[in-house]
């Protein structure tokens, strides 16, 4: 069993921060440069990790698969990034944050993680101001915000729609800075694929050039993981279609535990599937909730034309199930009323998966010149895609796979239970628990690049003589390195017939039809069967063209699309396990019904999610036992000292 | 629908390359450009032969990766869009449509139609940033910024570093994308202490890379995915002027405090 102690330093809540800091072992100046350290991504965590441990003195090897490091997923980002600055007057507080965060992640995040976050969170905006990320701004020069979902303050900063690219390009001119002064040295189109463990703790990675497909061995005194979510396991997805798992999941193969990896976003506001070629799905900002009203016809079967339905026969449904927050209810909230309308036969759009997001009465009253200064961008995309003028007739959305809140779990400094082994941003099983809010996965990514990794991993290496890292040479790197060529001859060696995407779309449609927006029982285990055979299959019938030692994208998706099978099956697992709802983990079996008191007494509606804290107030960290035998799950009890664990509601 | 496609193959920077005719599987007049490609791909993958080799990845106009000359145009035949954001209905069938990749020299090729734009790091790295510590800024509302002023850095800022200018251009010259960093940054008060070092360290790591000269022809404008405009490039002689004016900085006196 893993050893897993989340080391939440003791004392009040809203000092434990500037405590642990100050209890924080220091590194002397002239020792920091004989610490050799490797983050791998480079998107918001990454870029801003590399940059500033650049900037403390530490030598930082980067490694990306992109051909630059401004490609990261992280520049796709539409809405914007939340800061508890109270800019606004509205009543917004780093406490508020703080327990909108907590709330929205229907408790089963740690306390100290969230509230850290939200007291950096008004660093982060300063730092981005000072590097020339172009917020929006007021006349008067001063910063402009917005509202997002599951919150009623004001408190989104953003950059038109395209926030997640500004904040990037802030974090690769740090990133770009460091490189051009010797502190980070960068390794592009250099996918990792797999870590090196010696003595229990994370001291290197392989790399493989996908230029050239040469494989090499790369040490360091600590391994920084930042490589994103693993979304792209349901194939149609918001991510890129680079966006993967590998990274992570072969150092959970190698003893990293994962955390909560059932726990996935499903994002309300995206274009509707089209057909059977797909390649990605298009996420519509959750901005756009602002003054767009979400409804479906009241009827059943009602086919008319939006324009013809009269107003008394449309249901706004979220305004009607959740009054106090309507529109801007969170994510997996209205993900479910969506999917709920469209399983009653009111869904729209060829397919009857869909509702409408209707900006006809903001139109009316802001006019079409306001609509489209505060989301030109976003219509004209869903334009190219649809073919479709929502200035005229409503947008048609559907839910989609957007974000996954698991991810490798980490203690309070970062740390994997491998000692070595930090993992950043939406890579670790972070501080969303079972729901992330819209405009915080900016947030968090550059909370845990920027502020908090480079000041709790000296604690780690404090621990480490300098200049001991193991050298290439050491035995285990060439066991590691054996592995690494064996399974990339096997893929190559195939003589199979189907290819690693069509695998890919067929783990997707398992996926989203048996752990997608709903779960049970039957429906998990029949996932589990299928999967099973679909990775037996895999061995046998895979077909990857090309050779080893060249450019080769059929190769990159082989090793890619066999994880992402492996790691279904530990969703599916997990989510069996998990006898409750919770945030974005709806099980069927558990939910309120019109019996329930809290339904009686208006808290709830029926069909809400039913936690079962007494059961599963922990995070459930899976262990690998090796390739033929189940996980362990291990547990990490979520105590809540400052928050009383409440039934959510948004009513 | 069904296209013909001619594609420019080339299995690496060392061997020649040739164009070869592929016939298109049936199509959806509503599948993107690149799932055009996929399909195109899977087809011969089950044939055995060897996929098209493309880059993308976010597949909704924002990372820049996607590329393709397209009919002899960066990014095809719509104004303001990438290749990703080009769907199969802006074709009639039958059509024969001509790929091949991003071609300058400073955009070595990779394989097919992938080439490698390391080049814009490296002159990123030269200047494309202000140099400010984590943890030392101050509050963010300190520094007003008239919204004009933002709104116009914005314009420039919102480059994806893709290269179609550079793909466009007789000279390949890469004055729209570098004018469009000089601009976001110049236009900012928090630009300003570095504004002439930038554009001096930016325009001769341009230059360094081998990316041609701008003769104003404004075949960069008509065809980047984000219609950056020209006047970024005029914004940035004027800078680089000033520059070439000031001189080199002054270097710091030797020992300290």
């Amino acid at each position: 069993m893993a050893t897993l102690n989340s080391n939440v330093p003791s004392g009040p809540l809203d000092t434990k921060w500037e405590n642990h800091k100050f209890n924080s072992k220091l590194i002397n100046p002239a020792n920091k440069r004989k610490y050799r350290i490797i983050v791998v991504g480079a998107g918001l965590a990454g870029a801003s990790a590399a940059a500033t441990l650049a900037e403390l003195g530490y030598e930082v090897q980067n490694f990306v698969f992109h051909d630059s490091p401004r490609r990261a997923h992280s520049v796709a980002a539409q809405g914007g990034i939340n800061a508890a600055k109270n800019y606004q007057n509205d009543g917004d507080s780093v406490h508020r944050l703080f327990y909108d965060t907590i709330k929205g992640g229907d408790f089963r995040s740690r306390e100290a993680n969230v509230h850290r976050l939200a007291e950096v969170s008004v660093q982060i905006i300063d730092q981005c101001a000072a590097q020339g990320v172009p917020f929006a701004r007021e006349y008067g020069g001063l910063l402009d915000n917005r509202s997002f979902g599951g919150a009623q303050v004001s408190r989104t900063f953003y950059a038109r729609g395209q926030t997640g690219q500004q904040l990037l390009l802030g974090a690769y001119s740090a990133l770009s800075r460091n490189v051009a002064n010797g502190g980070v040295k960068l390794h592009t189109h250099s996918e990792m694929l797999d870590l090196v463990v010696v003595d229990g703790q994370a001291k290197g990675i392989m790399v493989r050039n996908l230029q050239t497909g040469e494989l090499t061995r790369h040490t360091a005194d600590a391994v920084v993981l930042a490589t994103g979510g693993y979304g792209n396991v349901f194939n149609l997805s918001t991510y890129a279609r680079g966006s993967n798992t590998t990274a992570i999941w072969r150092a959970y193969r190698r003893g990293a535990c994962f955390g909560n990896p059932c726990f996935t976003q499903i994002h309300p506001t995206c274009i509707p599937v089209s057909g059977d070629y797909q390649s990605k799905l298009t996420l519509m900002s959750e901005s756009l909730r602002n003054d767009g009203r979400i409804w479906a016809p009241a009827k059943v079967g009602d086919k008319r034309p939006p324009g013809e339905i009269p107003e008394g026969e449309r249901d706004y449904f979220l305004e009607r199930m959740y009054g106090a927050f309507g529109n801007l209810a969170p994510r997996d909230v209205a993900s479910r009323a969506a999917k709920t309308v469209c399983d009653e036969g009111r869904g729209v759009g060829a397919t009857g998966l869909g509702v409408y997001l209707d900006f006809a009465e903001s139109i009316k009253r802001l006019g079409d010149e306001k609509i489209r200064e505060r989301y030109g961008n976003l219509f004209s995309m869903y334009h190219e895609i649809t073919d479709e003028d929502a200035y005229k007739a409503p947008m048609r959305i559907y839910p989609a796979v957007h974000y996954t809140m698991g991810g490798l779990w980490v203690d309070y400094n970062l740390m994997s239970n491998l000692p070595g082994l930090f993992v950043l941003g939406e890579a670790n099983f972070s501080d969303h628990g079972a729901n992330r809010l819209g405009a915080s996965a900016l947030m968090q990514g550059l909370s845990d690049g920027y502020f908090v990794l480079p000041s709790t991993i000296s604690n780690y290496l404090a621990t480490q003589a300098p200049a001991k890292r193991p050298p290439v040479s050491h035995a285990v790197f060439s066991e590691v390195e054996t592995d690494v060529r064996n399974r990339i001859q096997r893929y190559i060696d195939g003589k199979g017939k189907r290819t690693p995407g069509s695998y890919h779309k067929e783990l997707g449609k398992i996926m989203w039809e048996y752990c997608g927006m709903a779960r049970n029982r039957p429906s998990l285990e029949k996932a589990l069967g299928l999967l099973g055979n679909l990775r037996e299959e895999y061995r046998s019938n895979l077909h990857v063209s090309g050779e080893a030692a060249e450019w080769n994208q059929s190769l990159e998706s082989a090793g890619r699309v066999e994880d992402f099978i492996e790691l279904g099956e530990l969703m599916c697992r997990d989510a069996l396990e998990r006898e409750e709802s919770c945030g974005g983990h709806f099980r069927e079996e558990f939910q309120y019904t019109k019996d329930d008191p809290e339904v009686r007494s208006g808290l709830v509606n029926p069909g809400d999610v039913k936690r079962d804290d007494a059961r599963f107030a922990h995070v459930a960290a899976w262990e690998f036992a090796g390739p033929d035998r189940p996980p362990v799950r291990n547990q990490e009890e979520l105590k809540y000292e400052e928050v009383k664990m409440s039934t959510r509601s948004y009513k | 629908m069904k296209v013909q496609l001619k594609v420019w193959r080339q299995k690496n920077r060392n061997s020649p390359g040739k164009f070869v005719t592929y016939d298109s599987p049936d199509l959806n007049p509503n599948m993107s450009f690149l799932e055009m490609l996929d399909v195109v791909n899977e087809s011969l993958a089950s044939k055995s032969e060897d996929p098209i080799a493309f880059d993308h990845d976010c597949r909704e106009g924002i990372c820049g990766t996607c590329s393709l000359v397209i009919d002899g145009k960066p990014h095809g035949p719509h104004k303001g869009v990438a290749t990703c954001q080009t769907y199969m209905r802006s074709f009639k069938e039958g059509d024969q449509i001509v790929i091949e990749p991003f071609r300058a020299r400073a955009f070595p090729l990779v394989k097919d139609l992938v080439v490698d734009r390391k080049a814009f790091d490296r002159i990123q790295q030269k200047g494309g940033f202000i140099s400010v510590r984590t943890g030392s800024a101050p509050d963010a509302n300190s520094i007003p910024v008239p919204k004009e002023n933002a709104d116009l850095a914005m314009d420039a800022a919102q480059c994806i570093g893709c290269g179609a200018c550079v793909a466009a251009c007789k000279n390949a010259s890469a004055m729209l994308f570098v004018s469009a960093k000089v601009s976001h940054l110049g236009l900012l008060p928090q630009g300003q202490p570095e504004r002439h070092r930038r554009v001096k360290a930016m325009v001769d790591q341009m230059d360094e890379e081998g990316f041609g000269a701008c003769t104003v022809t404004g075949s960069c404008e008509a065809v980047c995915p984000k219609s950056i405009s020209l006047d970024f490039i005029a914004r940035m002689n004027r800078d680089y002027l000033v520059a070439l004016a000031k001189g080199d900085p002054k270097k710091p006196a030797a020992g300290g405090a």
